[in-house]
């Protein structure tokens, strides 16, 4: 059920007497994330990829579009879908099959960061208003799992975004353009176990944690989405003060995803 | 896009911190261990637990805890466009967030090797829906007499033109800004479930958690009145 998989009693104890100490298991503080390594450009057949490492947890997205109808709702602007698929390459925890709900909320919550920051023009992803539009499909492959997919798959899916292009040409459509985008929406999570609320939770991490939260933020600083997991829960003050580190983090992030 | 706010009203005629009509029943189904029928607005829900009872297949059982299984669904004929039915991505990930939130208060400690499943069936939809479903779900587990820390409650604040307003209605949720739905514990004011989309600065997300609360004690409140109604006679 859980994709984190058990974690003994013995190492949950350390984990959170190390807690109470101000420590973690790998030596980070509870305010910093691991390293963070982004490579573009990854794939040849995709529209647009990139490759993201948060320490050891590896997480591909690939961009592909297709022409499709337009929503009802919306039958001038394109659409978006994200997807995140958990392959049993990644973890020994992982099955085959269609996505889980674990998959789904991951995908939803990363979708939500985008749509919300209006990342994609989906305006201007029309081709003929009602009846064909650009479909995006965001794409998540988690390669190896030591936790915080909801981060690495949003900048994963971020960073796959920026060099996308239009396949205009495979279409016959004209020429191959850039896919029309705004400034990215940034994730950051964190990890309540014991009395520790920790960022960027490695896997070990995840099997003690009893709450989670992501806000995704723009540019400005500015909430676009959040989303508390997990049986476990934050006080008010907790919930804020999540949003506020979160925010310092984003602006770190972000330098990444431009440089 | 048409105006939301006039004259300080909403298009329903609501101030910004009022809640639509609500009306909450204990205990409306019989073959359930425990049910709730709760009217928000022009959302019509209904809740029902079953358990604590064998979790099966076995293999899913915990040795230590109850499993709590929360299965939130949308009837076909509860939206304007009819709806496929079956779980789709949205109700899958509100059926966890949901079973995350009510897990929360449960003492599940209690039950090793069993599910409590809470059925939560959308009958007619008008934006909402995953607040009224875990309000009524905490009914109806309390009138299955499922021993919990306390009653938890769900109510969602948002924006529209700039405003920020508790608990959206249709067109507020579809044309609106933000949309913060959260469930709390009432009592110790934890935060069991939290979810936004869409653009609020910090001061906004602040005022806007303070009115989601206010309005989430005020449907407390409700709750209680009905598991009184029906066990004080």
């Amino acid at each position: 059920m859980d994709i984190t998989g058990r974690i003994s009693a013995v190492k949950r104890d350390y984990l959170i007497s190390l807690a109470k100490e101000g420590k973690r298991a790998d030596g980070r503080d509870f305010d910093e994330y691991r390293e963070i390594k982004i490579d573009r450009e990854v794939l040849r057949n995709a529209e647009g990829s990139a490759m993201v490492k948060i320490g050891n947890t590896t997480v591909m997205a690939g961009i592909k579009l297709e022409v499709g109808e337009p929503y009802p709702d919306s039958p001038e602007e394109g659409a978006m879908t994200t997807s995140v698929e958990l392959p049993p390459l990644a973890s020994p925890e992982f099955e085959p099959g269609p996505p889980k709900p674990d998959a789904i909320e991951i995908a939803r919550v990363i979708d939500r960061g985008i749509r919300e920051s209006e990342y994609i023009q989906l305006d201007k992803l029309a081709i003929e208003p009602g009846e064909k539009v650009w479909i995006v499909f965001i794409d998540i492959h988690v390669l190896d799992y030591d936790g915080n997919l909801f981060d690495a798959g949003s900048l994963a899916a971020s960073a796959a975004l920026q060099n996308a292009v239009i396949p205009n040409e495979r279409y016959e459509l004209g020429e191959n353009l850039p896919l029309p985008i705004n400034l990215p929406p940034v994730s950051c999570t964190f990890v309540k176990f014991g009395d520790a609320i920790v960022v960027d939770p490695n896997l070990e991490e995840e099997q003690v944690a009893e709450a989670r939260f992501t806000v995704a933020t723009d540019a400005n600083g500015d909430i676009r989405a959040m989303q508390k997991g997990l049986s476990g829960s934050f006080i008010i003050d907790e919930i804020k003060n999540n949003i506020k580190r979160g925010q310092i983090h984003a602006k770190k992030i972000r330098k990444l995803l431009e440089g | 896009m048409s105006e939301l706010i006039k004259d300080g009203l909403r298009i329903d005629g609501r101030k910004p911190d009022e809640l639509r009509p609500i009306k909450i029943e204990a205990g409306v189904l019989y073959r359930a261990d425990g049910s709730c029928y709760l009217e928000w607005g022009g959302n019509k829900v209904l809740a029902a637990v079953y358990g604590p009872r064998e979790a099966i297949p076995r293999h899913i059982q915990d040795p230590t805890k109850a499993l709590v299984n929360a299965r939130y669904n949308m009837a076909s004929f509860s939206v304007k466009e009819r709806k496929r039915p079956g779980p789709d991505r949205r109700s899958t990930e509100i059926s966890k967030v949901t079973s995350e939130a009510l897990e929360n208060v449960i003492f599940t400690e209690l039950f090793p090797r069993t599910t409590i499943d809470v059925n939560i069936e959308v009958l007619d939809a008008e934006a909402g829906t995953r607040c009224a479903g875990i309000t009524a779900a905490a009914v109806a587990l309390a009138d299955a007499g499922i021993p919990m820390r306390d009653i938890p409650v769900a109510c969602a604040a948002g924006k529209v033109d700039g405003v920020v307003v508790l608990d959206l209605s249709a067109e507020e949720d579809q044309q609106g800004d933000a949309d913060l739905p959260i469930a709390i514990s009432p009592r110790s004011e934890e935060i069991l479930l939290l979810q936004m989309d869409g653009h609020l600065t910090y001061k906004e997300f602040e005022e806007a958690l303070e009115l989601a609360l206010k309005g989430a004690k005020y449907v407390s409140k409700l709750q209680k009145e009905a598991l009184m109604k029906k066990y004080k006679g």
